[in-house]
């Protein structure tokens, strides 16, 4: 298997150098075919292994494959721990990513970067995959940097637009706030564990959960929480989550395949997996925890808010993501981290529907993103609407549909929490079920249905067109929207309540909400049937009904309410002003600072100084030193007699014990 | 007193190359026309077969012969391995640019395998005696070839410098080793190591020769205040003469510090540990700050020479096997580096046109970028940047000094490292940034170019992989 194991990242790797070295010889098609070839490779190797963990008895793998240097007592290795938590991952990452890779084909064909751009994407999955395979903090933190470059590389993919310039820096800027941080917990973890190593930190920090730590005065902090809360920082980051989350709905700059695959299915959600993958840690810690359901519950509920004002289709989808990364961080605050990434996984599978969905609208409408040119679609692209359709209900959590039971278990779970937060959680997501439900059915209706509002631009262009989706799109979305719909009834048992991560993840008993919701877990069918016991349903309900009757039933009354709404509608425009946070004050500040710093430490003191300061006057000094070499023999030879002389003298000196 | 048979198997490395020498002479006589082609490859044969038998015949030994007079160990044989490897190294870089001037001649051969043959004696010497023979052997063959081109009269100026002081500079050293026999009362180094440590310090007389014995070497190295005859000579040499000056006889001076100094009055340490430093202080100040204002690549080549030759001497000053391994490295990668960079003035190079000037270098990039990256590797290793050869040099003897407590040495060494730094890039960024109108195409023969860019893997490779280099040289002082 090991081999198995290292063929799967290894494999995008080959493609992203030879497609990233050689595109320009292989031309287009090939390109793409080595490309997805190498990707599916990743995908049926990590399906077998999947199987070999389900079915063939699988054993956990934990072991080094390549060290690469010694310090003292400390390994730098890349070794692979492979249990049933990452072959759901592998499985995940990989199959999203190949629906992503084919899509492209139709997605990018225009571009002139297309062999760029299946290099990049490439290059994510071997990121993404060796973060998940990881077994030690440091390849975990090479995955994560990895990722995140490629993700900066794609925002920026059309460098030539300020704007994407502008967001990919920011992504990159708001990503450095948190690897801060989670740079910071490795580092804790290093100091106070000794190890690099999954298994090893994991069991000294079972063997000693109360080890204190003093970074302030007197006041002893708890080990663990201090680095479960900087690791979570990270987490931040990487998942967006507020304040963090900035980043993300300005990635949407990016081509949209990309924001499928990387800002909505897979690497925004390595931090969740992260999480997961530390629950020996978080488990230790209930301050922690309950920072993490804290800010997640924060986060699904006021970005959804934030998605009912906006206007760009991709944007909607960005803020939609924001929220339910929201709910992943709840399910994992709640202790129930199958939950967590049982949602993650479902989500991947229905969020990279409405992406690509969108995608293809955009296409379709000659790069139109704004929603209030749409409308009526449904006419032109069946397809599309059917499959976007299918995602959105599972999206707000329709019964029998695969985001209904992630996201249904994971209200029922922080419902059963007792930590510290978690009464305002629950409130917080049973809300944002509505919220969920009014900002997609908005974007659902004002783009599929209503008035035709189609720029007469855009409408000339899709005249042209032979078809208004190519078929290579159409695919993955279909292949999407199945596992949207139906993933759930085969894994929902298994991954909740049957034990499916064994050991992969660990919850302390006391802490088990999953097991206690399991006694009324009677089988997918059942809990789908009993959707009218479930708050959330109704809110889910009341969310698609506000929906149709302001963009459907009475289109006029929108600007009646916006006004009145006049102050909260500013404060939702204006994303509670976090951006102007992050850009003014500390953006701002910051580069206050550095300026000063540049123009009195740098320019004045070191460079005009020091540097040049010091070089004038090395190189006035060899200018009159030169003539020393004046060129004549007797010059040289008396040089040396004084050489001769000098070094006698020191000799003497040394003899009468001048210098003693 | 009995004669003794010497075994003169030991010295077979030495006999081969003497030999070799006497039968290039003749043969070139009566292969004249065809630009001496037989008595250059004979003379690269003689080199190869050359290391061979140094190898086969003296390595793991540790065996004296002659009456005394010769020793055959590990650091005889990495020495000549060095010496002769810097020797085909130079005469292959020599070929092209002396047949472009018309200077292709057999005597070149000879008399550069006669002054390898004097560095060999050196490296082998056991006795002031014979170690006074090769460095008259070397040093005389060195001023015939500066002189090569006899109608340039900077050639003549240059040799005539290189003559009377090189003469002066015999004289003094002749008159130290004249004192130390005084002392000690024998011509044996081992016997002299055993009588220093013996009388000491203490001895006025026995100190004063060893102050003369180290001007010797001193100016053997080109060490400040002694160096006053580096730049003219390198400067008005033909510049393959340079570049064989340049090198192997770094690697002499080696060896004359090592059997003199650091074997033959290891006693006196204390004493001449001040001296050096003094010397070392003054070459890298002098080295750097000169080639500042330097115009002339040779003359800046030169000034370099005299820095690098400061940081040499930092390996001898911590007076360990580390340090004196550090030395050996600093002088076996520096002579790489060196022949590479007159390599490339070399090439630059054609009939009529010397592209000495370090304007010539402008645009080098547009002309051919692969030797642009080839300078690029040699200034980086002469600067001391990680990944060339040039960084490990540094750091071995920067640690052998800080190893023994010489921490402020150090200091002032990187301080000038520094200074350094700019002129190498300087000529770096003419390399790549400078444009010049109508810049032609690189014209060099095949061979050239096939020697230069190996020479500058060479400075790469070692530069990522300097272990083996590292352990011979260790293998040296028998660690």
């Amino acid at each position: 298997m090991e081999t198995v194991y290292l063929a799967i990242p290894l494999a995008p790797l080959i493609g992203a150098i030879v497609v990233g070295l050689f595109g320009k010889t292989l031309g287009r098609s090939v390109s793409h075919w080595v490309a997805i070839a190498a990707v599916a490779v990743s995908t049926v190797l990590s399906f077998i292994v999947l199987r070999e963990m389900l079915w063939g008895g699988g054993q956990p793998y934990n072991d080094t494959v390549y060290t690469w240097m010694v310090l003292g007592d400390l390994r730098f290795e890349v070794g692979f721990l492979i249990d049933r938590l990452t072959a759901l991952m592998m499985v995940t990452v990989t199959s999203v990513s190949l629906m992503v890779h084919i899509y492209t084909i139709g997605y990018m064909h225009d571009d002139s970067g297309y062999q760029r751009f299946f290099s990049y994407i490439n290059l994510f999955t071997f990121a993404m995959l060796m973060l998940v395979m990881a077994n030690n903090f440091l390849q975990l933190f090479f995955g994560w940097e990895a990722v995140g470059l490629v993700s900066y590389l794609l925002i920026g993919f059309w460098y030539q637009k300020e704007s994407a310039v502008f967001a990919n820096l920011k992504a990159f800027l708001v990503n450095r706030v948190g690897d801060f941080g989670f740079l910071l917990g490795i580092a804790a973890v290093l100091m106070y564990f000794g190890s690099l190593d999954y298994q090893s930190v994991f069991q000294s920090a079972q063997a000693s959960p109360d080890m204190t730590m003093s970074i302030w005065g007197d006041a002893e902090w708890s080990v663990i929480t201090v680095a479960c809360i900087l690791l979570f920082i990270g987490a931040m980051g990487k998942s967006a989550q507020a304040p963090l989350h900035v980043w993300l709905p300005d990635s949407m700059e990016g081509p949209t395949p990309i924001s499928a695959l990387i800002h909505a299915a897979t690497m925004v959600t390595a931090g969740i997996f992260m999480v997961a993958r530390m629950s020996p840690l978080f488990e230790l810690s209930e301050t922690a925890l309950s920072v993490v359901l804290v800010i997640g519950a924060f986060t699904a509920f006021f970005m959804g808010l934030i998605g009912l004002v906006q206007n760009d289709i991709k944007r909607v989808i960005a803020y939609s993501t924001l929220s339910q990364l929201g709910y992943m961080f709840v399910g994992l605050g709640a202790s129930a981290y199958a939950a967590g990434i049982f949602h993650l996984m479902t989500h991947a599978f229905f969020k990279a529907l409405l992406f690509l969905g969108s995608g293809a609208i955009i296409v379709a409408l000659h790069h139109e993103q704004d929603m209030r040119r749409m409308g009526n679609l449904r006419k032109y692209l069946p397809i599309t609407h059917i499959t976007m359709l299918i995602g959105t209900l599972a999206l707000i959590g329709t019964p029998f549909f695969s985001g209904y039971y992630s996201k249904d278990i994971i209200i029922e779970a922080v419902g059963h929490a007792h930590r510290a937060g978690a009464t305002f959680a629950y409130w917080m997501v049973l809300l944002g079920v509505f919220v969920t439900a009014l900002y997609s059915f908005r974007l659902y209706f004002m783009v599929f249905w209503g008035e035709e509002r189609i720029d007469p631009h855009a409408k000339e262009h899709m005249s042209h067109l032979p078809r208004y989706v190519m078929p290579v799109m159409e695919w993955p979305l279909i292949l999407l929207a199945i596992p949207s719909l139906v993933i759930a009834w085969f894994t929902a048992g298994p991954v909740l309540f049957g034990g499916y991560f064994g050991d992969a993840i660990f919850v302390a008993p006391a802490n088990d909400t999953l097991a206690e919701l399991a006694g009324h877990w009677h089988g997918p069918v059942a809990f789908g049937l009993h959707f009218w016991a479930s708050p959330a349903f109704y809110l889910a309900l009341a969310g698609f009904l506000t929906a149709w009757f302001l963009y459907i039933k009475q289109p006029g009354l929108l600007p009646a309410i916006q006004s009145r709404g006049r102050l909260l509608y500013e404060v939702l425009v204006r994303k509670y002003g976090f951006d102007w946070l992050w850009i003014n004050l500390f953006g701002g500040v910051g580069r206050g600072l550095g300026r000063l710093l540049w123009r009195v430490g740098d320019v004045t003191l070191i460079d005009g100084l020091i540097v040049n300061g010091s070089a004038r006057t090395v190189g006035r000094v060899a200018g009159v030193l030169r003539h020393l070499q004046s060129g004549y023999l007797f010059h040289y030879a008396f040089a040396m007699i004084i050489g001769l002389l000098v070094l006698l003298t020191i000799f003497i000196g040394q003899w009468r014990g001048w210098f003693a | 007193m009995n004669f003794q048979m010497p075994d003169f198997s030991l010295a077979l490395p030495e006999l081969w190359v003497a030999t070799m020498a006497c039968v290039i002479l003749v043969v070139d006589l009566f292969a004249r026309g065809r630009e001496s082609a037989p008595a250059f490859y004979l003379t690269q044969l003689t080199l190869l077969v050359g290391i061979w038998l140094a190898i086969d015949a003296q390595w793991g030994r540790d065996a004296v012969t002659f009456s005394g007079s010769y020793v055959a160990d590990n650091l005889a044989v990495v020495l000549k391995v060095a010496m002769m490897g810097l020797g085909l190294l130079a005469f292959a870089y020599s070929r092209d640019y002396l047949r472009q001037r018309d200077l292709l001649k057999g005597e070149f051969y000879v008399l550069g395998l006669l002054g390898i043959l004097g560095m060999m004696v050196m490296a082998s010497a056991h006795s002031m005696l014979t170690m006074y023979l090769g460095l008259e052997l070397l040093s005389l063959c060195q001023y015939a070839l500066v002189a090569f081109n006899r109608d340039s009269r900077m050639g003549s100026e240059a040799a005539m410098k290189y003559f009377v002081l090189g003469a002066l500079s015999s004289g003094l050293l002749l008159y130290g080793l004249s004192m130390v026999y005084g002392v000690t009362g024998s011509l044996d180094l081992g016997v002299i190591r055993e009588a220093a440590a013996g009388v000491g310090a203490q001895n006025i007389m026995l100190a004063f020769g060893l102050t003369f014995v180290v001007v010797g070497v001193a100016f053997k190295f080109g060490a400040v205040p002694f160096h006053m005859w580096i730049p003219d000579v390198y400067q008005g040499a033909p510049t393959a003469v340079t570049l064989y000056i340049g090198t192997a006889p770094k690697v002499a001076a080696v060896a004359l510090f090592m059997r003199l100094i650091g074997e033959g009055l290891a006693g006196l340490q204390e004493h001449w540990e001040l001296m050096l430093v003094i010397l070392a202080v003054g070459s890298l100040a002098v080295g750097n700050i000169f080639a500042l204002v330097q115009t002339n690549m040779k003359r800046l080549l030169a000034y370099s020479t005299i820095s690098h030759v400061g940081f040499l001497l930092l390996g001898f000053i911590a007076g360990t096997p580390e340090g004196y391994t550090a030395a050996l490295f600093y002088a076996v990668s520096y002579s790489l580096m060196a022949a590479g960079a007159f390599g490339m003035v070399i090439l630059l190079s054609r009939r009529g046109f010397e592209a000495e000037e370090v304007e010539d270098m402008k645009g080098l990039n547009d002309r051919h970028s692969g030797f642009a990256f080839i300078m690029l590797i040699l200034m980086f290793s002469m600067t001391g940047v990680p990944g060339t050869v040039g960084f490990y040099a540094k750091w071995l003897v920067l640690k052998a000094v800080i190893d023994v407590d010489m921490v402020w040495l150090a200091v002032v060494a990187v301080i000038f490292a520094v200074i350094g730094a700019f002129y190498y890039l300087r000529v770096l960024k003419m390399v790549y940034f400078d444009r010049v109108e109508g810049g032609e195409a690189l014209q060099a023969p095949a061979g050239l170019r096939v020697v230069l860019a190996g020479n500058g893997l060479a400075v790469l490779i070692l530069g990522i992989f300097p272990d083996s280099l590292i352990a011979a040289c260790a293998a040296a002082f028998g660690s």
